[in-house]
């Protein structure tokens, strides 16, 4: 089976929370497949190069099998949080399209699912 | 034989959410049998602060500011159909909350309306200032020198269940787990005991799911053409039903937009958790490792699996303090070279900044560059290949404990206007006063949380 590399976007979708200057973002397969590339790929120290620029400083992965979910606690993301930050989004509620724009992955191409834009373009 | 159901919908789950989105959860509640139940959850760690500011200045505010505007639509019908409404407006002055209510009843003529208050969450009622600055923080801020403006623990679902036990109708609380809004009820529906961990954490798990409102039921989910959700202009909020084993089946309200998938809810589920095996609350501390989540039916989705374990000893509490201001300045370049004509009126910002002597650190953003996932240097815009042409606009930001720097910071992106680079547009200008949060933990043992009954009499 051929694989092709793609944002995370175009495989799986989350959403981002925020506790204090702490980001956790999931991280949601949208076909079963596409699983254990996810949990080959998306790990702790891949995560943490995308936002080491906003100063993270550890990422914890927790895996939910049953769910076919991870939840990714990335530290100090969020510089200073709401109580701190002097970006536009102190909450950091944007920050799990930068992981899903920035994480790329290398899945079989049937993984793609039906009308992605993805599909089809063979990078 | 069927088994007991309890229906717990949610009006709203924010300060800012919808204030008609309750009309169809009542309504689709109605048709129901069973205890049935609506929740608001508008109490944010710092709309309770901003609410404490409230009362100080006047005695009889301090509770939710738009507790009209979601309880007036929705009173009667609620009292009518035998729905009991359980929500934290009650912020910084319960009592004053359920005196709001009582008059909103006696004003649409609802006779015998029973409201109760659950109290005792406040520490500055209890303990000193100092007391409670001396307390070290989860997050290693000190206390010491600011100004506390609120201090407030967060009780569990036991006495939400004991206002419902007295037959009230509606329940306000102040600062409580917004899970306990909708644990408190069926605590109070099927008698669940401390040690029933497992059934605790199920209900522990639907609060959590109602909590966010829509967020469960197709809002803050969309992205069209990979997540596609309809009609979400008028999206329907969901509705748990919930048996005595603590299974739960996560729907919404009847004719409306939305969707309720297992996608939907796993994205909640997990929605500002850290650890999923040791989700802390005062009623039980949750393990969604094992939970299962599956569609049995349109816009209908089980949730089970849920695992609890004893609470531990200490409750979380939230301090808030001054958090000085933030003064902000935006401003708008267009058309050819637009990119270029921003990036010189960043920097004019920031050697303004300079000239003036501003101390604090300043960051200038130019939103159109990718700002929001930049830092404070936007060092990810060096090097990025972005169109000269188009849409960029500048913002500056500073946070100081000075109203007057914080607002000098903003002025200096509305002088652009004259003083700065060709066809700067669309000026806008904030400066807010900040309040900053710190978490501690205290003994059980230091809170009393108590309970009151009000009722409406003809």
């Amino acid at each position: 089976m051929s694989k092709i590399e793609v944002p995370l976007h175009a495989v799986a979708h989350g959403r981002a929370g925020d506790k204090g200057n702490r980001s956790n973002i999931s991280v949601v397969p949208y076909h079963a497949e596409v699983w254990p590339y996810l949990l080959d790929q998306v790990t702790e120290a891949r995560v943490l190069d995308i936002f080491r620029h906003k100063g993270a400083t550890a990422v914890k992965r927790y895996e939910l099998p049953g769910l076919m979910a991870l939840n990714l606690v990335i530290d100090d993301a969020l510089e200073g949080g709401v109580n701190g930050s002097l970006g536009i989004d102190g909450h950091g509620k944007t920050l799990s399209y930068l992981l899903l724009g920035e994480l790329r992955v290398k899945v079989p191409a049937d993984c793609l699912p039906e009308g992605s834009p993805w599909r089809g373009s063979g990078i | 034989m069927t088994t007991k159901k309890v229906y717990i919908g949610c009006g709203a789950g924010f300060a800012g959410d919808r204030f008609d989105a309750a009309g169809p959860v009542v309504r689709t509640l109605a048709q129901r049998d069973g205890p049935r139940y609506l929740i608001f959850e508008v109490l944010a760690e710092r709309t309770l602060a901003i609410a404490q500011r409230l009362r100080r200045n006047a005695p009889q505010a301090g509770y939710s500011p738009y507790l009209d505007h979601y309880l007036e639509p929705v009173l009667a019908e609620a009292k009518k159909q035998g729905i009991r409404i359980v929500s934290n407006m009650g912020a910084a002055n319960p009592e004053g909350a359920a005196r709001r209510v009582l008059e909103l009843a006696a004003d649409q003529g609802i006779d015998g309306l029973r409201v109760a208050l659950v109290a005792g969450d406040d520490l500055l009622a209890m303990h000193k200032a100092e007391e409670i600055r001396n307390l070290p923080t989860i997050e290693g801020i000190t206390l010491a020198d600011r100004e506390i403006i609120a201090a407030n623990a967060y009780l569990g679902a036991r006495p939400v269940a004991e206002a419902l036990e007295l037959g009230a109708d509606v329940v306000l609380v102040g600062r409580t787990t917004d899970a306990a809004l909708t644990l408190g009820p069926l605590i109070h529906e099927f008698g669940w005991a401390e040690d029933d961990l497992d059934r605790l954490a199920q209900g522990t798990m639907a609060g959590h799911l109602l909590e966010c409102g829509a967020q469960v039921s197709g809002a803050y989910f969309a992205d069209p053409g990979f997540k596609d959700v309809p009609d979400l202009a008028e999206v329907g909020f969901p509705i748990a039903e919930i048996d005595e084993a603590g299974d739960i089946i996560i729907t919404k309200a009847e004719n409306t937009g939305g969707l309720v998938s297992r996608a939907t809810v796993i994205e909640q589920a997990l929605y500002e958790i850290h650890d999923p095996a040791n989700y802390l609350t005062p009623d039980v501390v949750l393990d969604m490792s094992r939970l299962r989540v599956e569609e049995v039916g349109p816009d209908r989705v089980r949730v089970a699996g849920a695992a609890g374990r004893p609470p531990t000893s200490t409750l979380k509490a939230t301090i808030s303090i001054d958090g000085g201001w933030l003064g902000e300045g935006e401003i708008t370049y267009a058309g050819p070279n637009a990119l270029a004509r921003a990036e010189l009126a960043a920097s004019v910002v920031r050697r303004r900044c300079q000239i003036l002597g501003i101390q604090e650190p300043v960051r200038v953003d130019i939103i159109g560059t990718g700002s929001v996932h930049d830092n404070d240097m936007g060092s990810q815009r060096t090097g990025k290949e972005l169109p000269a042409d188009g849409e960029y606009r500048v913002r500056a930001a500073v946070r100081s404990s000075s109203r007057e720097i914080a607002q000098r910071v903003s002025d200096e992106v509305l002088s652009l206007y004259c003083s700065g680079p060709a066809a700067g547009g669309g000026v806008r200008q904030y400066v807010t006063e900040q309040v900053s949060t710190a978490s501690v933990l205290i003994g059980r043992d230091q809170v009393l949380p108590y309970v009151q009954v009000r009722e409406v009499t003809s």
